[in-house]
């Protein structure tokens, strides 16, 4: 291709430049060109989760997303939610629950359990509460089921990914307090 | 995926009358690229052209094309007074493609025809002149009405059922100016040129949607589908209807999963009106709207689910 577009991302609060063919994914470049292989390549077709990522404080699915669409982006995967030595509050749940079996879809489930939580503090409705007009006063776990609906895990982990996420909830409404 | 040039727009202006392929959202266009059934030469990037604000506009609203289908949702004006809109929009697709979808994106996202969707087969929607696979192929998701010997694809979305039975408008920006297509007439059956969606002329450009004021009353959203959540509609309906001294003073009811546009019927909405609700009366209804019903074999099944799905609605609008 003659044209090479250029973009600036902010990834984790690192900047990173993006130049190249328009055909990389957000994805692919996270993962090929930066390293952050924390992000997952699941179906590669926006069915999956397992990519999800926040991007400027809302999940979405970087598989379904050019890199070249993202200048000037704030971008947080999972890298930039926790490390090793100090987990996130969501990280610290999963492992306490086992919300995983294989761990493949995890950082996306985590990814996207942190914006869900933003969501639900914004006030955001869901199909769940069967009256948009209204917010849930209490967070069910059929809620927590829909709102995480775009992300799949094959082991089957639900069960524990819902208790991981409840008790994250819990954990940080204790810490608002 | 093929190759293609990408370029940024700065305003509508620079979108309108181009012949790259817009995009915004991407979410439908990029997943048909990488299965190269979408083979753009060029994309024009609009995320940074504006239409992204959702105003007042006398009695009624109008949405920016390139809101996204989350802040629609959200909108407290949109969830008080055209609650039908947020329902069907929560009803569709997860929480991370609606982040990103647009509202001008989701009028255009394509069927979900497996056959569309494979290169290998035959599709005139696709290909046209290739012929159609889906009939006499796996068609359990395909159209029971409107359909042509050319294709059965069924428009997949949920937010255009709403805002046909919102009696939203669709505005958009052509060379020679400004238009205004009512979404009841935005799409268009298949006939013999399926490969045309809807009604949008090349370079044509949607830059927002109108909803008049709000015609009140009980708002209901019902998608029957194969799984509880994140999955497209074997069948659905809106209906937007008010109640007046125990008859039915006003209804408009659209249909998605059953043809290739959200289906309207007047006629329906007629019958009704004026009317005392009753099974007698909903099950009229109800032949009326399937009178040129017809299955194409594993999808039979939509057309005793669509009279009872509508029953339904009609029962829980009315409180029959």
């Amino acid at each position: 291709m003659a044209h090479r577009p250029a973009a600036r991302l902010t990834i984790n609060g690192q900047s990173q430049d993006f130049q190249g063919d328009p055909r990389r994914t957000l994805l692919d470049f996270l993962r090929l060109d930066l390293g952050l292989t924390g992000t997952k390549k699941g179906c590669d077709h926006g069915q999956c989760g397992a990519c999800t990522v926040i991007v400027n404080g809302r999940r979405i699915n970087s598989c379904l997303s050019l890199a070249a669409m993202h200048d000037g982006d704030e971008i947080t995967t999972i890298e930039g939610l926790g490390t090793p030595e100090a987990l996130s509050t969501l990280q610290k749940a999963f492992v306490a629950h086992d919300g995983f079996q294989c761990g493949y879809c995890t950082p996306g489930q985590i990814c996207s359990a942190a914006a869900m939580i933003d969501e639900i503090r914004a006030g955001w409705p869901s199909a769940v509460g069967d009256d948009p007009t209204e917010m849930p006063t209490t967070v069910t776990d059929d809620e927590i089921r829909e709102r995480m609906s775009g992300n799949l895990c094959r082991c089957g982990a639900y069960d524990n990914i819902v208790s991981a996420i409840r008790e994250a909830m819990a954990a940080e409404e204790e810490v608002a307090q | 995926m093929k190759a293609f040039d990408y370029s940024r727009a700065e305003a509508t202006a620079d979108a309108v009358g181009q012949s790259a392929r817009l995009i915004a959202g991407g979410t439908n266009l990029l997943d048909l690229m990488k299965l190269e059934v979408e083979t753009p030469e060029a994309l024009l990037d609009i995320t940074r052209i504006g239409l992204n604000a959702i105003d007042a506009e006398g009695e009624g609203l109008r949405i920016g094309a390139l809101v996204s289908n989350s802040d629609a949702a959200a909108d407290p004006r949109i969830r008080r007074d055209w609650p039908l809109l947020s329902r069907a929009i929560l009803a569709g697709a997860s929480p991370q493609l609606r982040n990103k979808a647009t509202m001008g994106g989701n009028l255009c996202q394509r069927t979900r025809c497996g056959y569309f969707m494979d290169n290998r087969s035959a599709c005139n929607k696709r290909e046209p002149g290739s012929g159609c696979a889906a009939i006499g192929g796996v068609n359990r998701n395909h159209a029971i009405l409107g359909a042509s010997s050319d294709c059965i694809a069924t428009y997949p979305g949920d937010m255009a059922v709403a805002l046909s039975a919102l009696q939203a408008v669709v505005h958009t920006e052509r060379p020679e100016g400004a238009r205004e297509i009512p979404m009841r007439h935005f799409h268009r059956l298949p006939g013999d040129t399926p490969q045309q969606d809807n009604h949008l002329e090349s370079g044509e450009v949607i830059t927002a949607i109108s909803l008049p004021a709000p015609l009140g009353g009980r708002q209901i959203y019902r998608k029957v589908r194969d799984r509880a959540s994140y999955a497209f509609a074997l069948v659905s309906v809106a209906a937007a209807l008010r109640m007046e001294e125990g008859r039915i003073a006003s209804v408009h009811l659209a249909f998605g999963g059953v043809a290739h546009t959200p289906w309207t019927n007047d006629h329906v909405d007629e019958l009704l009106t004026g009317e005392r609700p009753s099974p007698a009366l909903f099950d009229k209804a109800a032949d009326l709207l399937l009178e040129d019903a017809q299955g194409q074999g594993h999808n039979d099944f939509k057309i005793p689910l669509l009279r009872r799905a509508l029953a339904a609605v009609l029962a829980e609008a009315t409180g029959e």
